[in-house]
């Protein structure tokens, strides 16, 4: 058991480009299984794009060409602290610009919300010759400004504060591996400039109550002191809220939903240890009241080692 | 180390404390029951709208209250009292606040639900809501602010019409109101000693139907059972019997036939107009030397209902419509045009998060009630304070609402005879905050409804007088906050609206009801 976990890659990913674009303002936490050695600090930043022309109206799939290509851009700073080698507690905050690229509106841009995270491994062990482990998460998130919200779909996020369960499994057999996690996310009202609002039903207030969502997430790939390299499927799907009447435009609280597939990686640079490299790309495969977004980002991240007497930060100690 | 581990899953309970109140109130449910402070049980005399006189429909006399066939109509509110449920509680307590406001609120929801643009056609030209088949896409009607304005002065002078002659023969014959004739029914209700026959709930409900079904056609089955509802919470809450609500209802019918062939006849039919006149608005501009109107979006839509000008007004007449049309906008080619021009593209890039919510507060686009649907919002929230008697509410909502849809008049004239660029057509750079209305922008529609509500609002309730005048303000800055609009259009559109609200207030000096 001296198998120091102390592997860095983390990653929310995109929550930014996909919580512009894809109407989604929820955090795709740090969905790997892998951990921060105790008293490591990896901090670093990514850049992310996504855009989509196509979306679903409903279940109606269909263009726009009042609002062409609706893209979105976000430079994220995160961080995550190993407090010990089974917990973690990390941190992110996107700044985010989204635009479209026909009709008269406005762009919208700016720092959304802050995402608190914190993952814990409770189990670790092996089965036969592969290893197994268990995870849990939780996280909270908080608008950091007074963005706009209810002006979709370029407001910057939609406002909500929001929390988030997700309990995650990791078996690895040799250099493969595959993790699978489910996550539960329950959202505050969200306070918007006006006074009334039609959804189904007219609502005289200017609070919004936000449906709870859920997510689903599945990874497999091939792991090793150099990184991983992954393919991803990803479900997302908000348990309520309403579709988009024909040629409406989008509403906080309408169902969004959204199934994704993608590949990822993450390299590390061994001339330079504690620097690593990670990116990925996503494709919406079918979705509901949401832009059939292709997503992709970036980001390099580096390790600070604050255990007094400095462990080596050899690849080997970061891998799984 | 157990417990340990324990404690530290807890924390996935952690999703149950950020959202441990959602709790939403909303406000039109915190009213009160409408408990007035005068029955104003002589508004028989007051002065309709479209009827000649409060009795020129015959309402026959009710039989009295001692005879069986009343008293078995007394046994079916005792047979609801002595059951009543949650349900039917809720319900009697939902339609006490008053039938004028709660009928506004449906008309309003329905104008949000159906406020909705057609999606273009294949070939780029769009189709046209159609009356005769309102399930077919698009559905009918698309309650933009002009057809919305004329919903709700429609609906609002028909309310009022029918309330007038049902107020008149409540006078005549007198009736009492089934808990004043038998101890053993409770009033559930805050009750007055106003006659019940014929109901005034029944008439508002019943008369509103009959407008909504000629406005919605496509929510009659939605409009009916709110109607049903109604109608029962009366009978349960001890306020009137079968034969008071069947009194108002054929009385209603009466009023709304007569109200709806006004509006059958007031060109609103016309308003759309044809692709040859579209094009001739273009080229009449365009010869005058100014930049023409062109739709800004994709592909060009028509503009939005284009000869709303030439409906029938109900303050004045057609020729007032033109008589008192706004001067002609800066001309494009204008040192104070640039000027203006400027001044949009300022807040196009600079407007501050305040301003953005401003925009936003009073942008009343699409899937909203408009507009004038916001006045009629911001008229009930103060109405229900003055404790106004039916009659008084459907009057005053009569008021502002004849006076919304003739700024929405006077203003889609003005619109039209100039039909002069919006500032994202002469300057592409220029990006909008709110969505970018289909139509030319002199003058603001935002100014002049909101003008004219201000003023006859002002008058009906004058402590709030120069709050309503301020929100006026703020409504046309609004739309120069959001980029679509010149100041001048702002600053004339707020004198045309005045002008229109002292026309309703010189009818309301008249009326007899002051």
């Amino acid at each position: 058991m001296n198998y120091i976990m102390r592997s860095t890659v983390f990653r929310l990913i995109m929550l930014a480009a996909i919580a512009g674009t894809q109407l989604n303002a929820h955090a795709q936490t740090d969905m790997d299984a892998l951990m921060m050695g105790k008293n490591n600090f990896c901090t670093g930043f990514m850049v992310g794009n996504s855009s989509w022309k196509n979306y679903w109206e409903g279940t109606l799939k269909r263009d726009n060409p009042n609002l062409g290509t609706v893209g979105s851009t976000m430079i994220g700073i995160m961080g995550n602290y190993g407090i010990k080698d089974n917990l973690n507690i990390l941190f992110s905050v996107p700044y985010i610009s989204n635009s479209a690229s026909a009709g008269t509106l406005v762009k919208r841009q700016g720092i959304q919300d802050l995402t608190l995270t914190v993952k814990w491994m409770p189990v670790e062990t092996t089965i036969g010759k592969a290893d197994f482990s268990v995870y849990a998460l939780g996280s909270y998130s908080t608008p950091l400004t007074n963005y706009v919200t209810d002006y979709l779909p370029l407001s910057i996020g939609l406002g909500a504060k929001t929390a988030m369960a997700r309990l995650m499994a990791d078996y690895q057999l040799g250099n493969f591996f595959t993790t699978a996690s489910a996550a539960f996310f329950t959202r505050s009202n969200v306070t918007i400039d006006r006074v009334a609002y039609y959804t189904t039903r007219m609502h005289y207030t200017n609070e919004v109550e936000m449906p709870n969502m859920a997510n689903f997430n599945l990874r497999a790939g091939y792991r090793s002191g150099k990184g991983y390299a992954e393919v991803i499927a990803d479900i997302m799907q908000t348990n309520g809220g309403f579709d988009i009447t024909r040629n409406n435009m989008p509403f906080l609280s309408n169902q969004m939903n959204a199934s994704r597939v993608g590949v990822g990686f993450k390299y590390n640079f061994g001339k330079v240890e504690g620097l690593s490299a990670v990116g990925n790309a996503m494709f919406t495969v079918a979705g509901r009241n949401m832009g059939q977004a292709t997503s992709v980002s970036a980001g390099v991240f580096y390790i600070f080692d604050f255990t007094k007497k400095s462990n080596s930060k050899t690849q080997e100690n970061e891998s799984k | 180390m157990k417990a340990n581990k324990t404690i530290k899953w807890l924390w996935l309970l952690l999703p149950a404390f950020v959202a441990c109140d959602r709790t939403i109130t909303e406000k039109n449910l915190q009213y009160e029951s409408l408990n007035p402070t005068s029955t104003d049980a002589n508004a028989g005399d007051w002065k309709p709208v479209i009827l000649s006189v409060a009795n020129e429909f015959p309402l026959a006399a009710p039989t009295a209250t001692n005879v069986a066939v009343y008293n078995r109509e007394l046994t079916e509110i005792k047979g609801f009292q002595a059951t009543l449920s949650e349900e039917q509680r809720a319900s009697i307590q939902y339609w006490s606040a008053g039938a004028v406001l709660r009928w506004n609120e449906i008309l309003r929801e329905l104008v949000a639900k159906r406020n909705l643009p057609p999606v273009a056609n294949a070939d780029g030209t769009y189709p046209a809501p159609s009356a005769a088949n309102p399930f077919g896409y698009p559905q009918f009607p698309f309650s933009n602010p002009p057809y919305a304005a004329r919903a709700y002065a429609y609906v609002s002078v028909a309310q009022y019409d029918a309330l007038v002659a049902a107020y008149y023969y409540k006078r005549l014959y007198n009736r009492p109101a089934p808990h004043a004739v038998d101890a053993n029914i409770k009033p559930l209700v805050p009750a007055t000693n106003l006659p019940s026959y014929p109901s005034e709930d029944a008439v508002v409900a019943a008369v509103s139907v009959e407008m909504l079904k000629l406005l919605f056609p496509a929510d009659i089955a939605y409009i009916q059972q709110k109607a049903d509802e109604h109608m029962l919470a009366r009978i349960m809450a001890g306020m009137n019997t079968r034969s008071d609500i069947e009194a108002g209802v054929q009385l209603a019918r009466q009023v709304a036939a007569k109200v709806i062939a006004r509006a059958a006849g007031d060109n609103m039919s016309k308003a759309i107009g044809t692709p040859a006149q579209w094009a001739e608005l273009e080229s009449q501009t365009a010869a005058t030397g100014e930049i023409p109107w062109i739709s800004q979006e994709f592909p060009k839509r028509p503009p939005m209902l284009p000869f709303f000008g030439k409906v029938r007004p109900f303050l004045f007449d057609s020729l007032t419509t033109l008589a008192i049309r706004a001067k002609a906008p800066p001309s494009t080619k204008s040192e104070k045009f640039r000027a203006e021009l400027d001044e949009v593209r300022f807040y196009s890039n600079n407007a501050t998060r305040e301003q953005i919510r401003i925009v936003h507060y009073w942008a009343d686009g699409i899937a909203t009630y408009t507009p004038p649907g916001h006045w009629n919002e911001i008229a009930c929230d103060d109405f229900v304070k003055q404790k106004f008697s039916e009659v008084r509410w459907a009057r005053n909502l009569a008021l502002l609402n004849m006076a919304e849809m003739d700024a929405a008049i006077t203003c889609w004239d003005t619109k039209f005879a100039y039909y002069n660029p919006r500032p994202s057509q002469v300057d592409p750079s220029i990006k909008t905050h709110t969505g970018l209305p289909n139509f030319p922008a002199y003058t603001s529609g935002h100014a002049t409804f909101s003008a004219a509500a201000a003023t006859i609002l002002g008058h009906i309730v004058p402590a709030r007088a120069s709050a309503y005048h301020a929100m006026a303000k703020e409504a046309s800055e609004s739309r120069l906050y959001g980029a679509i609009h010149y100041r001048s259009d702002c600053e004339v559109g707020l004198a045309q609206g005045v002008k229109v609200g002292n026309y309703a207030i010189a009818r309301a000096r008249t009326d007899g009801a002051n």
